[in-house]
């Protein structure tokens, strides 16, 4: 048993490693031709190291091309409204629904696993449509208006507000808290993990999200990271590789960031949402 | 129980959730019943004349054969990225799990797809499936082998979008099963172990794989789930082509909706795609019942 420990510890280590080049594989290769001339692009050799650096003339194009800082500001921007929009707007009912008796209260929480259904992309001619008749497209309103509230932080938050203790906000209502000073400063200091793993969750989708952008925008200085990349894109004329792994690098560069920072954070929050969605 | 609510309660919940309720009619229900409505019409996007077709639009589906195209290759999608994330995903998991070495720096690294933006590494996986210039192909050719056409060729775009789609997705699965296997307790080995399960494999199938059981059909069908809402790299990578190799649902919905600007078309579309949905979250919750007896 002791000998073949330590071969299965080497196999597991080997395995894992050779899963690990190639996921990271991408990421190897986007950096190392963001860093060379198209002639070294296209001389067709496996060659990691450029030979001659063209890290400033391929970044510069990624940076200028498109006005990329304020796409990502854009990205920044709209991610932030959307999830501190959705937790203002999912709190209060969330609590509602898990600690307060109501008449419709069923029918409420029906609605809410209704909604949970039906995704952005099924609905968005009418949404399309009435951002039309409002003047509301091609502004950054309206990639977030459509986002305000989540049915899934309600679903979410419901299912961790009813693990807190029913005493704990009898002794705040004796303490003449009003409902909604209960939300803010019981409820959402006890439901922080949710909160937070909803947070990480929504940034994740709503950076990623291509489909509403793509419809409701056609200004590049208001692209979100996404469609920044494909207006970046269109504006290269031939194979210019270099300055598109330039640019996908940057556009990448933030989240990722993010994530190796609080790496804890971002998985325990996904496997949460995850796992109650 | 019944009929004794609290009347200042129940106007503090009304009042706490009627901000959400508002929301959710004028941006998800009211919506939605305006794409059921449309679905029944021949609206067109800036035509004001509309005609009630009733059911036509859905008959007209049925012999769409872009539709029915992009129906067949998300199928496909399905078929080829969900069980290979799904095993991998465990796979993986498992491997993690099995010793305290590397395990928080593997975990990182599998899941750095994730948090990685699509589009942007979609476009990094357009140079590496380049015909000529890619380093998949090169690679293939140091050893010997043909190059492939992986995104221009209609028998293999499918194919290639689905690798991309098992590469981006193995991460989410993979700490989704660690939380799964985490929670297993660690008596029920030492339990099998006694009971005669000497072998890792033996464990595995008397106690993981029970124990599991249930997470193992919720990354299933959340897997399928997203992977029928496959858009983003087919939107930046093939739109569709070659061909209508590579139409997909939501391509299609966007295509008619937004470039032939044939809403009620697209509406219908939108329907059925939202008729897919309700069947897998309807099976989703079925697991999630099945899920509550074993904890």
């Amino acid at each position: 048993m002791m000998a073949s420990s330590y071969f299965l510890r080497g196999l597991r280590i080997v395995l894992l490693l050779l899963g690990a080049a190639f996921v990271l594989a991408p990421f190897v290769f986007m950096v190392s031709t963001s860093l060379k001339p198209q002639a070294e692009v296209f001389s067709s050799t496996l060659q990691l190291v450029p030979q001659q650096w063209f890290a400033v003339s391929n970044y510069t194009k990624a940076l200028t091309r498109i006005p990329m800082g304020q796409v990502l500001l854009n990205g920044i921007y709209v991610c932030l409204a959307i999830v501190v929009f959705q937790v203002l707007f999912a709190l209060p009912c969330a609590y509602a629904l898990a600690k307060l008796r109501f008449r419709g209260r069923e029918f409420v929480f029906g609605l809410v696993l209704l909604g949970l259904l039906i995704p952005i992309h099924a609905i968005s001619i009418p949404l399309y449509a009435a951002a039309r008749s409002t003047g509301l497209l091609n502004t950054l309103s309206v990639l977030i208006v459509p986002f305000l509230l989540s049915v899934f932080a309600i679903f979410l938050f419901r299912q961790f507000i009813k693990s807190i203790p029913d005493d704990l906000i009898a002794a705040a209502r004796c303490d003449g808290l009003s409902e909604l000073a209960i939300v803010w400063r019981i409820v959402l200091p006890n439901a922080w993990p949710a909160a937070s793993a909803f947070a990480v969750f929504s940034v994740v989708a709503h950076w990623n999200d291509l489909y509403w952008p793509l419809i409701a925008i056609s200004k590049t200085e208001l692209a979100t990271p996404p469609l920044g990349l494909l207006f970046f894109r269109a504006a290269e004329s031939g194979d210019d590789y270099g300055a598109l792994m330039a640019a996908a690098v940057v556009i990448t560069l933030p989240l990722v960031m993010f994530f190796l920072f609080a790496q804890r954070m971002f998985i325990e929050g996904m496997t949460m949402s995850g796992l109650k969605g | 129980m019944k009929h004794s609510f609290d009347p200042n309660e129940v106007r503090s919940a009304y009042w706490l959730s009627a901000p959400a309720l508002i929301l959710m009619l004028a941006l998800l229900l009211l919506p939605t019943l305006a794409v059921l409505v449309l679905s029944f019409t021949d609206a067109e996007l800036g035509v004001p004349q509309v005609n009630f077709r009733g059911l036509a639009a859905y008959a007209d589906l049925l012999n769409d054969r872009t539709f029915l195209g992009a129906v067949k290759n998300t199928a496909l999608y399905v078929l080829l990225v969900v069980p290979a994330s799904v095993v991998l995903g465990l796979g993986l998991a498992m491997l993690i799990e099995a010793d305290d070495l590397f395990k928080p720096f593997f975990r990182s690294i599998y899941f750095l797809p994730v948090v990685s933006l699509l589009v942007a590494m979609a476009s990094v996986w357009q140079y590496l499936m380049h015909p000529s210039i890619g380093p998949i192909n090169m690679l293939l050719n140091k050893f010997g082998l043909s190059s492939v056409n992986w995104l221009g060729s209609s028998d293999n775009v499918m194919g290639a979008l689905a690798l991309i789609g098992i590469w981006q997705t193995v991460g989410f699965n993979m700490v989704l099963f660690l939380a799964g296997l985490t929670s297993i307790n660690r008596d029920l080995y030492a339990a099998a172990e006694m009971d005669g399960a000497r072998s890792a494999w033996s464990r595995f199938c008397v106690v993981t794989w029970p124990m599991l059981g249930p997470t193992t059909l919720f990354v299933l069908t959340i897997s399928v789930i997203n992977a029928v809402k496959v858009f983003e790299t087919v939107a930046t990578l093939t739109q569709g082509g070659p061909g209508k190799a590579s139409d997909v649902l939501l391509w299609v919905i966007y295509e008619e909706g937004f470039v032939h600007l044939q809403i009620g078309a697209a509406s219908a579309m939108a329907m059925v795609f939202i008729a897919v949905l309700l069947v897998l979250v309807l099976i989703q919750t079925r697991v999630l019942e099945k899920r509550v007896h074993y904890t």
